[in-house]
């Protein structure tokens, strides 16, 4: 039994065009792994391919969470066994509080018949909440609805807290960021760290990566991991831009 | 996702209620109506001769007028009014404690956990099996105070006077078709009578159940609210799933005198072979307030349109409802609201939901007459769909005549999306539980508006329903 996310050889099409085109890497447990990438290299398309949304299909390819085949699994499935994506765009859900929300989720979470323990999880929900600085008023609040980019974003972190995944990918979680709110989220998800959890970071700009500092980078352009490195190599994006790493690529091919 | 603790104290479920007991009936009319069907009727039931007359009067009503098939669904047409029982019952007199009601029907009210929620927090209750009340029982003290809560055909033999004061003034026995076909053959029902100033603390509350095939229910109810009175009536309805199609058709009068307070409050869960056609209206008086809440789940066709006539000043009207229309199902329902006084105010807000193939139609009627002062209407309707394949239309007629008054009306329809679904799906919810969790989030500032125990029975009858609706 392999203790790691791994990703082999991954082509998926959407609309029958394809988009990932060969994707492999492999994140061990304990380990925050970065991808970045420029616009339409199919990092979101990998987030939602992963989660297991029907607009894409896979074509080839696998992957596996601890050994077992993600890609079997429907997509509630996945989350239950451990598999968390944070949405690049969170959904508002009308009329559903916060609060019932996460509880549903975790109550599907326990065998038919077993019932949560209400007082514990709102002492246990509170507690997350005063950490990412959440005011108690969101727990009331329907899902997402009316909330301000920052606070979907948190709101995701929260979620993620409260569903202690052994896998989570977050998905451009700093898009729509503002520096504070960029630092809250970013604790977050430092606090989470742990070597029974590892973490997958999509995003376009080194930014966040100055937050959440990753062990490895992994570079993706049109559907394929064209170099992966360390933190620096993110840095290096940041100065060189996507361009210089096409030409080096190019160069050497 | 819910309490279970409290689920489990309060559940009446679809399943539940699809069960049967062998027909063992003292009384029965036969197939077909007739003026023979309708002295059946009144002789079993002794009635005077002047209800005997008003049943034939009906009956020729009912035979003249067509099926509104120019505005309503062709569906109405599949009725057969020859293969239908129009009477059947084992007795004559409700029992007022459940060990006299016969086993097989204390059985069924027990599944159904009726006489459970009237030891927990009910005021009085009728139970009707097919025709008849088994059961009828109100607490001492409001007894003492007054208080009348009884069957129909008790209402007409004990309290003829009262009765025959307001009997069919609100719905004429011509306003429809449905109607007419009501007061040619109604049995059982409620009759209730709140003397001035007595406010009811708990609700009085019926269940109406079918329990035979190819049968028609025509139960006829009269709620009389004295002045400065208060009451709250909730009535519940259930029906095995039978293989062919049986008939609702309930007459419900409201009259709230001067300063007085109805709120009636239905919650029907009938199987999917019901025809429901119920004409619901009441009447306000001075500062008088009816409030109708109106939760239809199952049947085949559902046609209800509760209004309100509002007679006098400063009379105030409401509808809330909740409609679910699941696959083979059409919800067709409602408003009226007719102000007839200066300063009157009418509230509509009606929520539809329409599941795979389920279709739900919303018809709204406000009248606001030339010659009236200040009148206020407020009408919402809101539709969720949460297949592409679902159907829902809205009718609003607001007539509004003269400058000093003020409407608003605002109607949505929304679509539970697929990227909703796949967001909840990806926290760990199944498909099914994500659309129970979105349906019940559209409803949750109305389901709000019941009692507590009802609106967790109802939430719970939106899980089973939403659960049953994907794969």
């Amino acid at each position: 039994m392999s203790d790691n996310l791994t990703i082999s050889n991954l082509h998926a099409t959407v609309d029958e065009t394809e988009i990932l085109k060969g994707l492999s890497l492999t994140v061990p447990k304990g380990e925050v792994h970065a991808i970045m990438g420029p616009n339409g290299s199919g990092k979101s398309t990998l987030a939602k391919v992963m989660a297991g949304h029907e607009d894409y299909e896979v074509t080839s390819g696998g992957i596996t969470m601890d050994g077992a085949e993600l890609l079997d699994m429907d997509i509630d499935e996945r989350s239950r066994e451990g598999f968390f994506l944070a949405f690049q765009y969170p959904l508002e859900i009308p009329g559903v509080s916060n609060a019932n929300f996460l509880r549903a989720a975790r109550q599907a979470r326990l065998p038919k018949g077993e019932e949560i323990d209400a007082v514990a999880f709102y002492k246990e929900m509170y507690a997350k909440m005063d950490e990412l600085g959440m005011d108690r008023k969101f727990t009331g609040r329907s899902v997402n609805e009316g909330f301000s980019g920052g606070e979907k974003k948190r709101n995701e972190v929260l979620q993620m807290m409260m569903l202690d995944p052994t896998y989570a990918v977050l998905d451009e979680t700093d898009s729509g960021l503002d520096i504070d709110a960029l630092k809250v989220v970013a604790q977050g998800v430092n606090a989470m760290r742990s070597p029974d959890r590892g973490f997958l970071v999509i995003t376009h700009y080194q930014r966040l990566l100055d937050y959440i500092v990753p062990d490895v980078v992994h570079v993706l352009v049109d559907g394929r991991i064209v170099k992966t490195g360390d933190k620096d190599l993110a840095l290096e994006l940041e100065e060189n831009g996507y361009d210089g790493i096409k030409e080096e690529i190019l160069a050497t091919a | 996702m819910s309490d279970s603790a409290t689920l489990e104290a309060v559940s009446v479920d679809q399943d539940a209620g699809d069960f049967v007991y062998p027909e063992d009936y003292e009384h029965d009319a036969g197939y077909g109506l007739s003026e023979k069907t309708i002295d059946y009727i009144s002789e079993v039931k002794g009635e005077a001769d002047w209800i005997r007359e008003f049943r034939k009067k009906a009956l020729n009503t009912f035979e003249k007028k067509p099926n509104p098939t120019h505005w309503a669904t062709k569906d109405l047409e599949n009725i057969k009014f020859e293969d239908i029982r129009y009477y059947l019952s084992k007795g004559q007199r409700p029992t007022r404690t459940w060990d006299e009601v016969p086993d097989d029907v204390k059985e069924t009210f027990e599944r159904l956990g009726i006489p459970e929620k009237e030891r927990k927090f009910l005021a009085g209750v009728e139970a009707q099996f097919d025709s008849e009340a088994a059961y009828s029982n109100i607490k001492e003290d409001l007894e003492k105070e007054g208080v009348i809560f009884v069957n129909s055909t008790e209402g007409l033999r004990e309290h003829p006077e009262l009765f025959k004061k307001w009997f069919g003034k609100v719905i004429p026995t011509g306003d429809n078709k449905y109607s007419a076909l009501n007061s040619a053959v109604f049995s059982g029902g409620s009759f209730i009578y709140v003397p001035p100033g007595v406010k009811v603390a708990h609700p009085l509350q019926a269940y109406f159940r079918i329990n035979a095939e190819n049968f028609g229910q025509f139960e006829r109810t009269l709620i009389i609210v004295d002045e400065g009175a208060e009451v709250t009536y909730m009535e519940g309805c259930t029906a095995p799933k039978f293989e062919t199609a049986t008939l609702h058709s309930a007459v419900v009068e409201l009259v709230a005198m001067d300063n007085a307070k109805i709120q009636y409050i239905t919650v029907q869960n009938w199987s999917n072979n019901v025809f429901n056609l119920v004409t619901k209206r009441g009447v306000a008086h001075e500062n008088a307030e009816i409030r109708w809440i109106d939760c239809n789940i199952g049947s085949r066709l559902t046609m209800k349109y509760p209004g309100v006539i509002m007679k006098g000043r400063k009379a105030r009207g409401e509808v809330v409802s909740i409609a679910l229309a699941n696959d083979g199902q059409h919800q067709d329902t409602g408003a009226k609201m007719i102000h007839a006084a200066d300063e009157t105010t009418s509230n509509v807000v009606s929520k539809s939901i329409s599941v795979g193939e389920g279709r739900s139609t919303y018809r709204g009627l406000v009248h606001i007459p030339k010659h009236l002062k200040g009148c206020k209407n407020n009408t919402e309707c809101d539709a969720l769909l949460i297949n592409s394949n679902s159907r829902t239309d809205t009718y609003p007629a607001i007539s509004v005549r003269g400058n000093q008054h003020a409407t608003q009306h605002e109607a949505s329809v929304s679509q539970v999306s697929e990227e909703q679904i796949f967001y909840m799906q990806q926290r760990g919810l199944s498909e099914g539980e994500a659309m129970s969790l979105s349906v019940n989030g559209f409803v949750n500032d109305l389901v709000r508006e019941f009692p507590m125990e009802y609106s967790v029975e109802l939430k719970r009858l939106i899980d089973l329903e939403m659960e049953g609706s994907v794969g």
